[in-house]
């Protein structure tokens, strides 16, 4: 177990070397897990990685005190009852409409169709985004690369996170419209939160300093 | 053939069905004691007599009777107790104590495991004001825990009044205060943050409200320093004043609770086992929800998940978390 006595979430994927780098400053010893990319538990040091999207799963159950997790993935799970104690800066990225370079597709699609096809793998976020925009659109939930779905006629835009742009403008693609900044974010358990109070303090607040 | 039951509901069967009514007997015997009566009441209601109540639970079940007639399958068993206040005891001298341990019914969210059907076992204390009332409801409630066998259980305790008094001493405008308020319900602290920086307020004022949504702790806490806070703690104060020192201990003041939904005008309960990631169950003051029925008066009360509580004695038998 690390000196705080917590259980921690960590995602595996774009977060994780910033994440391990976060908590080997607040000498959470992190070492194991950046040598090891197939074990999932570390239990010496309290700390359990997973896919990112199971984050808040994990978190919300209490099977881990506190967890990393992207915004996007906290905006897409916005039912999930955990606790967003504080906005670590790192992994900053969009979520972005983009569609095929060129006139408008999605524009055309709902001009004369009156609905716009959009692939995405955040489709609550994508409905919300239509619907708050008074456009209708039929969301189609892809799990591979949501590049490819207006590509080959699948969809006329797509809703996606993205970083720097560089896989969408490699494929094509343009952003048409921003819908939401993220960060990575730390959250906590909600029983956790009251019963280990003292220890998440103090992680939040040298994470702060970080 | 392939027999199913509705999904989130279940078959309880000896072994199981044995323990839990050890455990509902250990908390129906410790309310008995402090003066509650026993009631049960239909499983269904009229929808409109729950709706009237306005809890902000969505009913699991809803039917149509032979008549014609909406009826639904009741959430909890405070609006129902609170109708039968209303209607059977129209004019009785209060306070009313009433236990119960029956079953309730809500919605789901998806893939949680989340049952629809559970049990609860719980009192309500009609026409006890703050502080004497809720004092009680909160002995009550770590009495039967204790009677039931669990012993590392803790009481989050919180004031639904408490940050919107804030607001209003700083004079924050609705339309920002609703949004606060809606962070705070989820604690979402990067999101009040982020609409604290939308004001403009002066910085002690930014400060306090920046900084008591991340208050819990042990009851020293309510000693406040003076100034808005400290007023705002009243209400707690006196209450938590009023418990035996081994209540309080169990007591984490949680400055940063405020209802998602619902009924609650006041000190709200939470109850917390180490063990479950989930709280145990939990309560609070509800003064005017029986106005709502027609007969004005000050109540509060708590439920206890029966199915919870089993899993923590569980955890607490093998000395292991469950979650």
């Amino acid at each position: 177990m690390n000196r705080y006595g917590l259980t921690i979430a960590v995602p595996r994927g774009a977060l994780l070397t910033e994440t391990l780098d976060a908590l080997e400053a607040i000498d959470v010893d992190a070492r194991e897990v950046r040598e090891n990319d197939r074990k999932l538990l570390f239990g010496d040091v309290g700390i359990v990685t997973m896919r990112p999207s199971d984050v808040p799963t994990y978190v919300e159950a209490g099977a881990a005190d506190i967890g990393i997790a992207g915004k996007d993935v906290l905006m897409e799970q916005s039912e999930r009852q955990v606790f967003e104690l504080l906005d670590l800066g790192y992994g900053p990225c969009k979520m972005v409409v983009a569609s095929v370079a060129g006139p408008d597709a999605a524009e055309e699609a709902l001009r004369r169709l009156g609905v716009v096809r959009v692939a995405t793998k955040y489709p609550r976020i994508a409905a919300a985004h239509f619907e708050r925009t008074g456009r209708q659109a039929e969301i189609v939930e892809v799990k591979g690369s949501v590049e490819l779905a207006p590509l080959t006629g699948l969809v006329e835009a797509i809703v996606d996170l993205t970083a720097t742009g560089t896989t969408l403008r490699e494929n094509g693609l343009v952003i048409r419209e921003e819908i939401a900044r993220s960060t990575a974010r730390l959250i906590s358990n909600r029983v956790a939160h009251r019963v280990k109070a003292a220890a998440i303090d103090e992680v939040v607040e040298r994470l702060r300093g970080v | 053939m392939h027999l199913r039951i509705p999904s989130g509901t279940r078959d309880v069967l000896p072994d199981e069905l044995r323990e839990l009514r050890a455990i509902e007997r250990a908390l129906l015997e410790t309310f008995e004691r402090f003066g509650y009566g026993e009631v049960a009441t239909p499983a269904v209601e009229y929808d409109e007599t729950l709706r009237l109540a306005d809890i902000g639970v969505r009913p699991s079940y809803r039917v149509v009777d032979d008549h014609g007639e909406l009826l639904a399958l009741r959430a909890d068993m405070t609006v129902p107790i609170a109708r039968v206040v209303a209607t059977r005891y129209p004019t009785a001298e209060p306070p009313l104590r009433f236990c119960y341990a029956a079953n309730a019914y809500r919605a789901v969210r998806p893939h949680r495991g989340e049952m629809r059907e559970f049990r609860q076992a719980g009192i309500e204390l009609v026409g006890a004001p703050a502080p004497d009332g809720t004092a009680e409801a909160l002995s009550v409630l770590c009495r039967s825990l204790e009677a039931a066998g669990l012993r590392s259980f803790r009481v989050g305790l919180g004031d639904a009044t408490l940050y919107p008094r804030l607001l209003d001493h700083f004079g924050v405008e609705p339309a920002a205060r609703r949004q606060i308020l809606h962070e705070l319900a989820t604690r979402d602290l990067v999101g009040i943050d982020r609409e604290l920086g939308r004001l403009d307020l002066p910085a002690d004022a930014a400060e306090l409200l920046a900084r008591v949504p991340r208050i819990r702790g042990g009851t020293e806490l309510l000693e406040a320093d003076g100034g808005p806070l400290a007023d705002a703690l009243d209400g707690l104060r006196t209450e938590v004043a009023l418990l035996e020192g081994d209540i309080a201990e169990r007591v984490i003041v949680d400055l940063g609770r405020f209802p998602r939904l619902g009924y609650y005008t006041g000190a709200m309960f939470e109850i917390y086992d180490p063990l479950i990631g989930e709280p145990l169950g939990g309560g609070g003051r509800y003064d005017e929800l029986l106005g709502r029925f027609g007969r004005a008066l000050p109540a509060v009360g708590f439920a206890i998940g029966v199915e919870r509580l089993h899993a923590a004695l569980a955890g607490e038998e093998r000395g292991e978390r469950v979650s």
